[in-house]
């Protein structure tokens, strides 16, 4: 190989720390392409300062803790480096509060939220949206703490509950309209303004999540489910994610977007090959990365 | 290539593409590990879960 081609090579980063089965494919994707010279950046070790490295085209979030992700992402990002997702995209994305905020102003049909800081006010605003209501942490995932709410007696115990937990981030009460599912909902894949596929995810129990047991079965990709996908990861700026939505009597309703999202379940159920076509679209944006650091550097 | 389960001492077997930092199951007992060395192969008990975790 020519010092020329070795200069052209994408400098890929993949910024995790357990890997997973969906880190462990996207590692051995990467590796398989010759156009790619790929670091893996553990966020348990890196040390960043505030001009950090500049040694990658490209830095693709794998990382398991949404909050190391956050701040990697801002400083990796404002260092020049082009993030997959966007520290914005992961800010809005891993926070659900701002993800309803971002699809409702987008126009995008989403479960009725309301948000309270106190137990007493958050009791008040349960008793006005009626039973049942599903109350969650605003920065969770995988189905963790989340309630699904009956009664009365039921939201002053839970309330109380999560008043006394350690984090105050418990203490801000997301309260989401409930949707009579029919025992699923579906997860969309969307990479560079495409819905590349997109899976059912299957339970018995309210909670579909594939941490919690959902199985994946092939959903069919209508150009309605497609533009609305695209749609929603306009809305929240993300270019790698997917998309999670319920079906009702009044069509498709989103209720969250995931931006370093796992797919080893629905690797089951679709055709497509999503830990290739990510890699598909990390070198596409560091090739347009590397030409736009040429064109400033004319 | 195997290596010793740290909870139940049992024989792990690691799969021949193993990376570091891999998490992995024990068959008998369950536990989530790590691998922490290919060379010699290691396990440690996988990070617990915390709050943050997620996608």
């Amino acid at each position: 190989m020519n010092s020329q081609s070795e200069e052209r090579k994408v400098r890929l980063g993949l910024l995790l720390s357990n890997i997973r089965l969906e880190e462990k494919l996207l590692i051995q994707e990467a590796q398989r392409r010759p156009d790619v010279e790929l670091t893996l950046v553990d966020s348990r070790e890196i040390v960043l300062d505030l001009q950090n490295e500049r040694s990658l085209d490209v830095l693709l979030d794998r990382d398991i803790s949404q909050s190391r992700a956050m701040h990697a992402l801002q400083l990796f990002q404002n260092s020049g480096v082009k993030t997959i997702n966007s520290y914005e995209a992961v800010r809005v994305g891993g926070d659900k509060l701002l993800t309803s905020k971002a699809l409702h102003d987008a126009g995008i049909h989403t479960p009725r939220v309301r948000v309270a800081f106190t137990p007493e006010s958050a009791l008040s605003a349960i008793e006005e949206m009626g039973y049942p209501v599903v109350l969650k942490p605003v920065d969770g995932s995988w189905g963790r703490l989340m309630a699904k709410i009956e009664n009365r007696i039921a939201a002053e115990a839970i309330l109380e509950h999560k008043s006394h937990l350690s984090s105050y981030f418990h203490s801000v009460f997301y309260l989401q309209e409930w949707i009579q599912k029919p025992g699923r909902d579906i997860r969309a894949f969307v990479i560079e303004g495409e819905t590349i596929c997109a899976a059912y995810r299957v339970s018995d129990h309210w909670l579909t999540n594939a941490a919690r047991g959902g199985r994946a079965m092939e959903c069919a990709v209508t150009p309605e489910l497609h533009q609305l996908c695209v749609r929603a990861a306009r809305a929240v700026s993300g270019e790698c994610l997917a998309i999670d939505l319920m079906e009702t009597s009044n069509g498709f309703t989103v209720h969250e977007v995931n931006c370093a999202m796992e797919f080893k379940e629905s690797l089951k159920a679709v055709k497509a090959d999503i830990p290739a076509r990510i890699i598909d679209y990390c070198i596409k944006a560091a090739r347009a990365a590397q030409h736009q650091k040429e064109y400033q550097h004319v | 290539m195997s290596a010793e389960c740290p909870e139940c001492g049992s024989k792990v077997e690691l799969p021949e593409d193993a990376v570091e930092n891999e998490i992995l199951e024990c068959a008998l007992c369950g536990v989530e590990l790590e691998v922490i060395s290919l060379s010699p192969p290691t396990l440690e008990l996988a990070p617990e879960e915390k709050e943050d975790w997620g996608e």
